[in-house]
């Protein structure tokens, strides 16, 4: 199976993923597939089970269920550090920079399981060591102004506003010179001339990176932009999959953002959304 | 200061830098500072002792004591720091390893000691043994306590650093109990034979290490080693996202930090010419922790401020309080009265406390003094230099001064959030979730 998938088209398949907290069903027998250098959107209401999913291929959660392959290999039982060294980054819904760390620090921390400097290394300093860390320096630096925080490297992450929180977040994930990345509702709190910078700054993941993206966003005006293909979850369960317009268009999706009454109003003057 | 290395470096390209300074120079300048300091300490006892002993026979041994007791504090103090400073690992046993250190430099070296017949070495062999063997513990103790953060993992540790004084001290047969290991065969360095009096070799010994500690400490604090160790003291489960493995990094913490208090044992033991489990108490690990607390944690320079300040306070400034304490008490007079004929001297409750005091207070001194410190300067006598930075630029432990910050994108933020409710449960559960990381 998998000398199927190491040439297939796919860099993600998940495969009847199932998690259970106790009796609670977060993620229930969803199936899902992220082609490389797609676009992908996990949306859903409050609670859908978006970022559990998230957790789940990070391997912050071991699924209850099912298998995930990455790169035609399954990720298995792989501890979160694991699952990055083989190319999985992410950001947080909560921010969680390593506040008292400048924005460069952060970055270079990113690039950390690519960096090879031991004890004796990091005491000694051999010219490798030396080449290594200026490199690492430098890829930092390139990668603050690849998010728009250049010659913002020296402030200490907590004193950057927001919205630059949120970028050197990216920043950072880029760091672990990831194949996926997970951005877990990178436009939260703001602004719209920040949203749309955000959603350039994702297109361009793709376009100058190379990048596949899996997104989790509330903000739809940002999901139908830059979305390839929308996966929407409720309750655990996936709902509904395709096109942003399909996804527009979909009642039961409706239904679950709206309710039921709001989505048989839409229904009733179809055509107007 | 521990950082200086990156922010000359990384200001001199930014635009807020007022004037351009060449990084070779200031290279340079640092390399002759630390030669002359290297220098000034070296010869500090021989140029101190004909001074010393101007003032009185004993005043240069008695100085010279004090001086090197320091400077096993500043290495205890600078092995702690790694841990708890850098990788934010509350340890509340770390003489426990003093003691590790200290005994297997017992074992391998006393004349007292059940190893002797069978295999004995010297001094310079037993050293790095004992520094390998603290490392080891500080492994073995670490492994256990992955799983554990803040307060828990203290009160493991804090386990830990009682265990390791009383089994050393019920294991008559192998330890020699209370009464300890004594007779340890002290090294020579080229003809010069170290005895428990050659203050001026134990103190080049020390100072040699503590210089080789503060070297590594620079250089591991500015690798890849040291911005993991932050990282993992900032936020683990961010760390771990980042590709660190957190078993290993923190193995190293408490490893690395271990093992300078192995050598700091060691000398300890060595220098003295014996090893006695009373010497390594819960008191020790307080000691250490105040000190690195006192003198501003994370920060290299603080902490050596915080072990010199601590240490010879110990030294000189309680027992002079206490004894100021005793001459008060001593100069109350009793006042007698005679009962049925016979003398009776009245009870007198202000003299019995003020020479309880006296005698008995250097702990209830150093408590003052840390309660002082905390409430005037709670970020240390020299706080990290990121701290100092935070308390300069931004309104610290506010998280919506991030947000707020800046006038104009404030009033954007406002326009554009909606606030909803749901939203907010959402993050909270999502916290709830962290927490039950795969272990």
């Amino acid at each position: 199976m998998s000398d199927n998938l190491a040439t297939s088209d796919n860099l993600l398949e998940a495969k009847d993923i199932s998690k259970n907290f106790g009796g609670i069903v977060a993620v229930q027998k969803v199936d899902f597939v992220i082609p490389r250098r797609s676009i992908i959107s996990l949306i859903g209401p409050n609670g859908a089970g978006k970022t559990t999913f998230f957790n789940l291929v990070t391997g912050i959660y071991a699924p209850s269920t099912g298998q995930i392959v990455f790169d035609g290999k399954p990720l298995g039982s792989l501890k979160p550090h694991e699952v990055t060294q083989r190319g999985i980054a992410r950001t947080f819904q909560n921010i969680r920079l390593f506040s008292n760390m400048t924005a460069l620090e952060n970055v270079m921390v990113g690039e950390h399981s690519r960096l090879k400097a031991g004890l004796f290394g990091a005491v000694f300093r051999p010219p490798r060591v030396v080449g290594e860390e200026k490199t690492a320096r430098q890829k930092a630096l390139d990668l603050l102004a690849f998010v728009g925080l250049g010659g913002k490297g020296d402030e200490f992450a907590k004193n950057l506003s927001y919205g630059d929180q949120r970028r050197l977040e990216i920043a950072r994930a880029l760091g672990t010179d990831p194949k996926l990345l997970l951005l877990d509702e990178p436009t939260a709190g703001m602004n719209p001339n920040e949203s749309a910078n955000l959603t350039k700054l994702v297109e361009r993941l793709r376009t100058d990176l190379g990048l596949t993206v899996l997104l989790i966003e509330h903000d739809m005006k940002v999901v139908m932009e830059v979305s390839d293909r929308i996966t929407v979850l409720n309750f655990g369960r996936k709902i509904a999959e395709g096109q942003p317009e399909d996804i527009r268009a979909n009642t039961e999706v409706i239904e679950a953002y709206l309710g039921k009454e709001y989505a048989k109003t839409v229904a009733e003057d179809k055509g107007k959304i | 200061m521990a950082q200086v290395k990156v922010n000359p470096a990384t200001t001199s390209g930014a635009p807020k830098s007022p004037r351009p300074f060449n990084r070779a120079d200031l290279e340079r300048n640092k390399i002759i500072l630390w030669v002359v300091l290297a220098v000034i300490f070296l010869v500090l006892p021989f140029i101190g002792k004909p001074v010393l002993e101007l003032f009185g026979p004993t005043v240069f041994s008695s100085t010279a004591s004090a001086v090197n007791s320091t400077l096993l504090f500043v290495l205890l103090a600078l092995g702690l720091n790694i841990v708890v400073g850098y990788a934010g690992l509350l340890d509340l046993g770390y003489a426990a390893f003093f003691a590790i250190g200290a005994y297997t430099m017992g074992f391998l070296t006393a004349r007292g000691s059940p190893l002797y017949d069978t295999f004995h070495t010297n001094f310079w062999v037993a050293l790095p043994i004992s520094f390998l063997m603290a490392a080891l513990f500080g492994v073995l103790l670490g492994a256990p306590t992955l799983g554990l953060r803040g307060d828990y993992l203290a009160i493991v540790t804090l386990g830990f650093g009682e265990i390791v004084p009383i089994t050393i001290n019920n294991l008559t047969k192998v330890t020699g109990g209370d009464t300890g290991l004594s007779g340890l065969e002290q090294p020579s360095f080229f003809g010069y034979q170290f005895t428990a009096s050659s203050l001026e070799g134990w103190y080049l010994v020390t100072l040699i290490v503590v210089f080789f500690s503060i070297f590594m400490i620079r250089r591991l604090v500015n690798s890849r080693i040291g911005r993991a160790w932050m990282a993992m003291r900032e936020d683990e489960i961010a760390a771990a996202a980042m590709g660190i493995n957190l078993v290993r990094t923190k193995l190293l913490a408490f490893g690395l930090g271990a093992s300078f208090a192995g050598f700091a044992g060691a000398i300890f033991a060595n220098s003295l010419g014996s090893a006695n489990p009373s010497q390594f108490k819960f008191d020790v690990s307080v000691l250490i922790l105040a000190m690195i607390i006192l003198g501003g944690m994370g920060n290299l320079w603080g902490v050596i401020a915080g072990a010199v300040a601590l240490a010879m306070s110990d030294r000189y400034i309680i027992p002079f309080l206490t004894e100021q304490v005793r001459h008060v008490a001593d100069g109350i007079q009793l006042t007698t009265s005679v009962v049925n004929g016979t003398r009776v001297t009245e009870a007198n409750p202000i003299k019995d406390i003020l020479t309880n005091v006296g005698t008995n207070s250097r702990l209830l001194i150093f408590g003052v003094i840390l309660v002082t410190m905390m409430l005037l300067r709670p970020e240390g006598l020299f706080p990290n230099s990121r701290r100092k930075m935070e308390l300069r630029t931004a309104p610290a432990d506010d998280p919506q001064a991030l947000i707020t910050t800046d006038p104009l994108t404030q009033a954007d933020e406002f326009r554009s959030i909606n606030y909803n409710p749901s939203d907010v449960t959402d993050q909270s559960g999502n916290n709830d979730g962290d927490k039950n990381i795969k272990a």
